[in-house]
């Protein structure tokens, strides 16, 4: 029974316990993480041919990392709600936990997910493209750091809604590009400051506006998705 | 227990689209009864159970736990256990894996010398290691039961509880429902009346529409 | 009634004197309209293309407002406002990306230049491009209602970060965007005289009323249609 259940540490539980299956079952399977890698070398890999001997400019370069991080994550972060449905674990999970436990629990294991999958991203494109050089490197680690929280924490509550409608897969870039963008724009910013040398200090403003996107994001999602979740 | 439990519906109504499922349905039930829904395919028994579970929100009136004073949402969710085709178990994860999952999920403490005897009893034990992907309908039955019995939970709720079940199956949900009307409530949803013994309570969704 | 006739004449005013009344350098009488430099009769779109993009902001918050009382209240009268409002915003918003795309390539050469107003006009069509194709990608109306509502709330929340971000990053062709550091106003800056700003007013308020009357007519009809399908 739920006899000495105390409610903070029971939430913590639940969520974390809900991290955890993922995680686990991801590690199974490994559905997620090699569909996602492959993606990100293909892409590259198209970028390295369009571009051949010509190159781009620093700018170019800066945003079309971000393009690659964006298809990455419409890849693979509505995996973790789009794969109950399909195995029909909605109700499971329904009868399991409170709607915020399921939240924060996905949420988390999707910010596990993009942080790798960019780390990755970021290593290779380093790595391979030509011409991409940064040059105040704290900035850069910050923005990666900050875009990985923010295209999760956008991604998950996005990922709930078209989970629970009927069409999944081209409805979910069309639906998180205009929330994404914001993000998109400022993480783009603070790259290419990275890219030319600029102080850390310089890119403060950017920081804070990045911060404050993701915890209003994350708030106002926690408080919408026992609406979308709930039937 | 210290005051029985009891279940409460009252003017329960469900729409779809702007159709009624079915509308007025009232029923009470208490420790040691037994809830029988019966109705025809469509009728809405589904849409019942899980509104009985918690897991949808009724159109209108109200479905309250009462024990000593109302029980609070947020509570209800650990005293009901559901077994049901449409309930499905994370199939990628051995049985004893399930269980453990539940009760982490469910936010309570997994013991696994009790979750080992509930397997022994559903006839799982020899299997309990391997994924649930790889058993037969009858045992991925057996360990929905082993899934809603994990927490005990003082209100048991199975629809259509027979499915799939070979006559040794069918012996053992027996002997759960036996011990569940000892200890709590009972709610069975099904259209086939030898599935359940006796009942003290019944709601007919035939002529709820 | 009186709406529809009060409507009428003020937007048949509103076109009329939009365009009729003659520019001079130096205006005299009342119905003289300044020259404004670089603008000329170019100037005139601002009677329609501000109040469109003005519209389309406003019904969009209009459609948030209702999303949240159809959460709080799952009452999907609700649900059929939001989606009227959303509706009508999202025309006004096609409006007002064509007007603006049609004044850009008079003054300042292109269709489209991607600054700060025109970007976040584009945004605002994207985003009642996304409510829709969720809402029918939907089945039942009580979870399209709940999902299409939880959007545009979210989609609404992200927007005031979009009007920070912009201008930082871009500097803008707009009249009243440099040196301003929100962007955020409708209602462009530079002078306009008394006569100008009685026309311009007017066409707002009378576009205002075009949209609240296009709106219950729309609340209207779905519930009509909303009613019959109740009776099966």
């Amino acid at each position: 029974m739920s006899a000495g259940k105390s409610s903070a540490r029971a939430f913590l539980r639940s969520a974390g316990s809900v991290f955890l299956k993922d995680w686990r079952s991801e590690l199974r399977t490994r559905y997620a993480v090699s569909a996602l890698l492959m993606f990100v070398v293909t892409t590259i890999s198209i970028i390295l041919f369009s571009l051949g001997s010509e190159g781009a400019s620093p700018d170019a370069l800066s945003g079309m990392l971000w393009v690659v991080v964006f298809f990455a994550a419409m890849s693979g972060l509505s995996r973790t709600f789009v794969m109950e449905e399909e195995r029909g674990t909605t109700l499971t999970l329904q009868l399991l936990a409170p709607p915020g436990a399921v939240f924060f629990g996905k949420l988390l294991f999707n910010i596990v997910l993009v942080s790798g999958v960019n780390a990755v991203t970021v290593l290779l494109y380093a790595a391979f493209i030509n011409g991409f050089v940064i040059r105040t490197m704290s900035i850069f680690i910050v923005t990666v750091g900050l875009a990985s929280l923010g295209f999760a924490a956008a991604a998950t509550v996005i990922a709930a809604i078209i989970a629970r409608a009927n069409t999944k897969g081209t409805l979910y870039p069309v639906l998180s590009f205009p929330i994404v963008l914001p993000l998109l724009l400022s993480v783009i910013n603070a790259t290419r400051m990275a890219s030319e040398g600029a102080f850390f200090t310089e890119a403060a403003g950017e920081f804070q506006l990045l911060i404050s996107y993701i915890v209003v994001v994350v708030v106002a999602s926690s408080m919408l998705f026992e609406f979308i979740w709930k039937d | 227990m210290t005051h029985p439990l009891q279940l409460v519906g009252e003017g329960l109504r469900k729409e779809y689209d702007r159709r009624p499922v079915f509308r007025d349905v009232s029923f009470s039930v208490s420790a040691g009864e037994t809830l029988l829904v019966t109705g025809r395919n469509g009728s809405g028994k589904s849409t019942l159970v899980k509104i009985i579970c918690g897991v949808l929100t009724p159109g209108g009136g109200t479905l309250s736990f009462r024990q000593d004073g109302g029980v609070p949402p947020g509570e209800q969710r650990d005293l009901v256990g559901l077994v049901s085709p449409y309930l499905q178990m994370f199939e990628e994860f051995s049985a004893v894996e399930n269980l453990s999952i539940a009760m982490g999920i469910r936010g309570l403490t997994f013991d696994a010398k009790a979750a080992d005897v509930l397997l022994e009893r559903v006839a799982i034990f020899p299997r309990r290691h391997d994924a649930v992907r790889t058993y037969s309908s009858g045992m991925k039955q057996r360990v929905k039961y082993a899934f809603a019995l994990i927490h005990t939970p003082p209100v048991l709720v199975l629809d259509e509880p027979m499915s799939n079940l070979d006559a040794e199956g069918i012996a053992i949900v027996r002997g759960v429902m036996e011990e569940q009307r000892g200890r709590g409530i009972l709610v069975v949803a099904t259209n086939d009346l030898s599935d359940i013994g006796s009942y003290d309570r019944r709601v007919d969704l035939n002529e709820r529409r | 009634m009186m709406l529809k006739i009060v409507l009428g004449v003020l937007l048949t005013a509103v076109i009329v004197f939009g365009f009729g009344l003659p520019m001079s350098p130096r205006p005299q009488a009342w119905y003289e309209l300044p020259v404004i430099p670089g603008l000329e009769q170019k100037a005139r779109i601002i009677f329609f293309h501000v109040p469109t993009a003005w519209l389309s902001v406003v019904a969009f918050l209009t459609s948030m407002v209702y999303a949240i009382q159809y959460l709080r209240k799952r009452d999907l009268r609700y649900d059929i406002r939001s989606s009227a409002a959303a509706g009508l915003g999202f025309m006004f918003c096609i409006l007002a990306t064509l007007t603006g795309a049609v004044w850009a390539k008079f003054n300042w050469g292109s269709y489209w230049n991607w600054d700060p107003r025109e970007t976040s006009i584009f945004v605002l069509l994207l985003i009642y491009g996304a409510y829709f194709s969720l809402r029918s990608a939907v089945e039942t109306e009580e979870k399209r209602a709940t999902l299409s509502s939880a959007y545009s709330i979210i989609a609404a929340v992200t927007v005031p970060f979009f009007i920070f971000i912009m201008p930082r990053i871009m500097t803008g062709l707009h009249p009243g965007a440099k040196g301003d550091p929100e962007g955020a106003g409708p209602v462009v800056e530079f002078k306009m005289s008394p006569n100008m700003r009685v026309i311009f007013f007017s066409s707002l308020i009378a576009f205002t009323l075009l949209f609240y009357w296009m709106f219950t007519l729309r609340v209207r009809t779905a519930e009509v249609e909303a009613h019959h399908q109740q009776r099966g």
